[in-house]
């Protein structure tokens, strides 16, 4: 009896891990943005790049055709898991990463690896979200944070130097993602079903495709320059 | 009428007092013009804490973390402390021997924050220190400062009135930082333009050229229409300060990038496609919060404004040119007025061609509150020394007799 109940947990342990997969594509950007500004850097944030040019981040691109900083998500998926907790780190007075995303109430820790001082002040739009401003000396202490709802592109600021800038994407699901440089991504665990998935960029607007995962999915994606 | 000779006279009899008003109101501008720096670089919120600065009482506050966005904001905190005591001796100047009585309770209640702020192990040293030591020189200065008699009972109570309002705007001013609602500072803002006139107002009441004004028969009385024209004008012109403020304070200095036209209308577009088209196409360094369509009204509101403020002023300018002689002290100031307000809606424009550079959009708020102050006095003094007197010729009925 014991081994019958073993084996019909096994049989369906497989049977529901083969009900889902990764969806995985490339999404490519379509004509030549703007050329990206240089930031006017403070000196002290400046030694920090050893003389070299510092640019603006709206178009994060691997210069064949892929486009970095998409955010890739299932419009209206209920369930996934979240990961332990995204990582921002303030290095070269700078965020690291640009855009990233998260789900509802899972931490979000930011990092000073900079030999100055910073204010990390997310300023969410979206009523449920706080507010705050926090001080973070250098190397100082992580800060974690949170948000309750979901809310595209949560902007984080530093004050203290005006250039400072990173998103969050925060959803009430697990199946989101983030392009890579090279335009590609790649949401894990998603069950079969047909779903419909959204690429935004912060410039470059909003795409979308039904798709149907079975065991997977793959869909490419392009996005014009504004 | 001895009574009121003596109260004229007095504030003639101190110049040192009109000298210490005008340099509250030198100081005051210069409060304005930082405020507007930290607006213009985007500084408002860096330094996380009030009134502490990054855990440090703020006269503590080391220099060298003085950085960034950390130096506008800090400097601006500074500069409120220097005008917020400025303004505290105004007061009790121009209250005198009664004040005193204020300043040595003021002094005891400050020495006892201090004393329980000791207690406390949240509370840092430089902070106990400074709330003791602030409290002991208050009491102690207030057995030798002020002993002198009222100048007269209206200053003393502007003056009363001008610490009140310092100390409220310091609060809105921590208050901003530490509730971090956008809100608050558009309050802020435009409370600091009343306060400055306040004082410019009092600068003005204090001095030689105001005794003498009274004591003599106006040269050119300023009809009451003309009168009521320059008060329209003047709460006009706070009007557009306001919207300003408002304009500062929801990032919405550039929501309309170029100018004559708006977004390339003459009427911007503010339906979702036009806000997407417009927010793609914003790449700044600064990041802006993205455009929205109550910022493009706030700021074609402010432009509308411009255009009316400056009607107004001419008109002003127009209306007094044909009511008093050539050379009359109000035209020579309406004539500078006009100026001024050529020069702001100037400034207005180069705000938004130059991107809002710092030091213009500054630029843009120093001449505004000039613009508003120079109205402000015009106003006072068209309604008062240049206005019809209850009783002529003595002069003797001047503004602070009048409240007695």
């Amino acid at each position: 009896m014991k081994s019958l109940i073993l084996t019909l947990t096994t049989v369906a342990f497989v049977a529901g891990s083969a009900a889902a997969g990764d969806v995985t594509g490339k999404i490519s950007l379509k004509g030549t943005p703007a050329p990206e500004k240089e930031i006017p850097m403070d000196p002290a944030c400046g030694k920090l790049h050893d003389g070299k040019k510092v640019t603006t981040r709206f178009y994060v691109t691997d210069g064949a055709g892929g486009l970095g900083d998409c955010v890739v998500y299932l419009e209206g998926a209920k369930g996934g898991a979240a990961t332990k907790e995204v990582v921002i780190d303030q290095k070269g007075c700078e965020y690291l990463p640009y855009i990233s995303s998260a789900q509802v109430n899972q931490p979000i820790r930011v990092l000073n690896s900079d030999p100055v001082l910073h204010n990390v002040h997310p300023t969410p739009t979206v009523d449920g979200n706080k507010e705050q401003n926090k001080a973070q000396l250098p190397k100082g202490a992580p800060l974690d944070f949170t948000f309750a709802k979901a809310e595209k592109f949560l902007r984080f600021k530093c004050d203290v130097h005006p250039w400072m800038f990173s998103y969050v994407s925060i959803f009430d699901h697990g199946f989101h993602a983030v392009s890579a440089k090279d335009g590609s991504y790649k949401i894990t665990g998603v069950p079969d079903g047909k779903y419909k998935l959204v690429v935004e960029h912060r410039k470059g607007g909003k795409v979308e495709k039904e798709i149907e995962v079975k065991g997977g999915a793959k869909a490419d994606f392009t996005i014009e320059a504004k | 009428m001895a009574a009121y000779q003596s109260s004229m006279s007095q504030p003639a009899d101190n110049p040192w007092l009109h000298r210490f008003a005008l340099l509250t109101a030198l100081a005051t501008l210069g409060l304005i013009g930082i405020g507007g720096l930290v607006t213009s670089h985007g500084a408002g919120m860096a330094v996380p804490d009030w009134p502490n600065s990054y855990g440090y009482n703020m006269f503590t506050f080391p220099v060298s973390m003085w950085i960034g966005g950390i130096l506008y904001e800090h400097s601006h905190r500074l500069a409120g402390s220097v005008v917020g005591f400025l303004t505290l001796v105004l007061a009790l100047w121009l209250n005198g021997r009664p004040a005193a009585k204020w300043l040595r309770w003021g002094g005891l209640v400050v020495l006892a924050l201090g004393l329980m702020a000791a207690t406390s192990p949240r509370v840092k040293l430089d902070n106990v220190l400074f709330l003791c030591g602030t409290g002991v020189a208050g009491f102690g200065i207030s057995f030798f400062w002020p002993h002198h008699a009222p100048l007269s009972p209206r200053l003393a109570r502007f003056g009363l009135l001008a610490l009140v309002l310092v100390v409220v705007q310091g609060l809105l001013g921590g208050l901003r930082v530490t509730a971090m609602k956008d809100q608050i500072g558009i309050f802020h803002g435009t409370l600091a333009q009343c306060f400055f006139v306040l004082i410019c107002a009092l600068a003005l009441c204090t001095s030689r050229w105001w005794a003498r004004a009274w004591a003599t028969p106006a040269s050119g009385i300023v009809p009451l229409s003309v009168r009521q024209f320059l008060l329209v004008t003047t709460l006009l012109i706070l009007g557009q300060l306001a919207l300003g403020a408002a304009m500062r304070h929801q990032h919405a200095g550039l929501a309309v990038p170029d100018f004559p036209m708006a977004h390339g209308r003459i009427w911007p577009a503010t339906d979702a496609a036009a806000l997407e088209r417009y927010n793609a196409v914003r790449l700044d360094t600064r990041d802006f919060k993205a455009i929205t369509a109550g910022q493009i009204h706030l700021h074609m509101a402010h432009r509308c404004g411009a255009v009316l403020v400056l009607c107004a002023v001419l008109a002003c300018f127009l209306r007094l040119k044909a009511a008093l002689t050539a050379g009359h002290p109000l035209l020579r100031l309406a004539s500078g007025w006009l100026a001024l307000i050529c020069a702001q809606a100037g400034l207005g424009i180069w705000t938004v061609l130059s991107n809002k550079a710092a030091d213009i959009a500054t630029l843009h708020v120093i001449v505004g509150a000039a613009v508003l102050v120079t109205g402000a006095l015009l106003t006072l003094l068209a309604g008062t020394v240049f206005g019809e007197r209850p009783v002529a010729p003595s002069a003797a009925m001047g503004p602070a007799a009048r409240a007695t």
